[in-house]
């Protein structure tokens, strides 16, 4: 059923009772072309292209919960492609381009809103890497701007200018950046995947890999049995584990992250705001709370949750850059798995077994990304070679030091 | 999260740094396939959903580097100890 302003207007009118399902709730088949592991918003945007660019429509996506019950659902939907290395900027613009078009080519309103991301600077070294970055920005032909102090004040005027320890002298902005409504882009690409014919089954966990002399050939799940050609592994938090039943050791670590929501608020800040002294990021949603949310716990954990000195470095750092922050209620918060990489970069890559595809590696920024990994995912499922801007983001670049390294942390995924 | 130092006693885990998974030994450089070794050591981690013997130093007390065994999908901690000679990075 396609959404349209006169649908709206029909269903008005009809009491609302002629709206269908978005997807099927679909039974496994047998044997699919290619199954797709994990249906978070990179297996199920994967899907969407595989049918829509190569068509490939004899596919399907098992989750192991409900779709968009991974980080998909739980991250605090910041999209920008303000990258410095050119592994990665080329990768992360593209995705940006298709943000632009996505609500048009989905026929879903996934709440896109370029309402800019503005990276606060807090000292002249810093003002210096940020120039240097933005001018990286720009030689990818991305927009990027450099504010100075009175450009910041005049975008959020309410945040601590005259702060001793982290004064504020400016930001890079970037205007195309903003943020996303996280489980519309979710049901979008279900319902997109879905309407050309793939098979989204949800509460069906993959528990085995099955390889015949080097060639995967199906995977077994709680729901029995499914043979394919090819099987393509998205599963954010879950890589290691997933990738186990191949037999592969990856250069993964799952870590948890935490995010937090205030009560809803009257509009206060039409864009997001980075503190770069620390690592705190905030933005308001369309109900008026305020996301935000800093670095990851740093600890390997699967558990979904974090612990408190987290929850007080993050609100310590907000009240830095915003005292006001102060005179309002905290809602609730809560935990994701990341997967960090060993460079903080992410993978999108075949393995060693044939027909058996990795996407990983996502670390705490892999939702900006997601229309770019399923795009390039496709191609790569679809085709045996990497789509050009994906071409960087092989398995391999750990063995060979070929790393994409943004923070230059080295390999310690806590520190990415 | 509290960490149960055995110099210190139970202290929260904001006193603590994390380095990381506690089994991996640094190869023999001079071994004929020391590159191979080494970009499993660096790189490659099993990153278990159950038990893992992990690093941590104790940074805001005593100092000493530390090899805490704990449940990643609970965070439950079932032993702690001085790392030895061969656990230290
Ligand atoms: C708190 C938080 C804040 C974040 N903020 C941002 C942000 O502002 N901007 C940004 O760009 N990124 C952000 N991220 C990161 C982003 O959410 C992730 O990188 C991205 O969602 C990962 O891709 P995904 O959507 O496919 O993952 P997921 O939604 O996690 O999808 C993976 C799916 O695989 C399923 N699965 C796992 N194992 C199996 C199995 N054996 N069988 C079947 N299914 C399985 C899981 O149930 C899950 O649904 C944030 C993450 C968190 C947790
Ligand atoms: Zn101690």
């Amino acid at each position: 059923m396609k959404y349209s302003a006169f649908a709206l207007l029909r269903e008005a009118f009809r009491g609302h009772r002629g709206w269908t399902p978005a997807w099927r709730k679909a039974e496994p088949k047998p044997h699919y072309d290619v199954v797709i592991i994990g249906g978070g918003g990179h297996g199920l945007a994967t899907a969407f292209y595989l049918a829509t660019e190569h068509g490939i429509t004899n596919v399907a996506v098992l989750e192991k919960g409900y779709i968009g019950s991974g980080n998909a659902g739980r991250n605090t939907t910041i999209i920008r492609s303000n990258y410095l290395l050119p592994g990665n900027e080329p990768f992360y613009e593209w995705s940006m381009k298709l943000w632009e078009g996505l609500e048009q080519n989905l026929n879903y309103n996934a709440m896109v809103s370029q309402r800019g991301v503005l990276n606060l600077y807090h000292s002249d070294a810093q003002r210096d890497a940020f120039a240097r970055r933005g001018n990286a920005m720009r030689l990818h032909g991305v927009d990027a701007e450099l504010l100075h102090r009175d450009g910041v004040r005049r975008m959020v005027p309410f945040l601590d200018y005259d702060n001793a320890r982290f004064p504020i002298h400016g930001g890079l902005l970037q205007r195309r950046g903003g943020t996303a409504r996280h489980d519309a882009v979710v049901w979008g690409y279900a319902r997109g995947a879905d309407t050309r014919g793939v098979d989204i089954i949800e509460n069906c966990e993959v528990t085995g890999l099955s390889i015949v002399n080097g060639r995967v050939t199906g995977v077994d799940t709680t729901r029995g049995t499914i043979r394919a050609k090819k099987v393509a592994m998205a599963v954010a938090g879950n890589t290691s584990r997933v990738a186990a039943l191949a037999g592969l050791r990856l250069p993964i670590e799952s870590h948890v992250l935490q995010a937090f929501v205030s009560e809803g608020i009257k509009p206060a800040i039409d864009c997001v705001v980075t503190f770069g002294a620390g690592h705190f990021y905030i933005s308001q949603s369309d109900k008026g709370g305020l996301v935000f949310g800093g670095d990851i716990d740093g600890y390997n954990s699967y558990a979904w949750r974090g612990n408190l000195p987290i929850v007080e470095d993050v609100l310590e750092e907000g009240m830095a850059i915003w005292p006001g922050l102060g005179r309002i209620r905290m809602l609730r918060f809560w935990g994701g798995l990341m997967d960090m990489s060993m460079d903080g970069s992410p993978i999108i890559d075949r393995t060693p077994v044939d027909g058996l595809y990795l996407n990983a590696g996502w670390c705490y920024g892999g939702f900006k990304a997601t229309p770019a990994s399923g795009w390039c995912f496709a191609h790569l499922v679809a085709r045996d070679e990497p789509y050009p801007v994906a071409a960087a983001l092989r398995l391999d670049r750990f063995a060979t030091g070929a790393l994409i390294d943004e923070r230059g942390a080295g390999a310690q995924p806590n520190l990415h | 999260m509290r960490i149960n130092c055995p110099y210190c006693g139970p202290r929260g885990n904001e006193e603590f740094a994390y380095l990381g998974d506690a089994t991996v030994r640094r190869p023999d450089p001079a071994a004929e396939d020391a590159a191979a070794q080494f970009y499993e050591y660096v790189y490659l981690r099993d990153n278990p959903a159950g038990s893992h013997r992990e690093l941590w130093y104790h940074g805001g007390g005593c100092r000493s580097w530390l090899v805490v065994t704990r449940n990643i999908r609970t965070h439950e901690i079932s032993d702690v100890a001085f790392a030895d000679a061969g656990d230290k990075p």
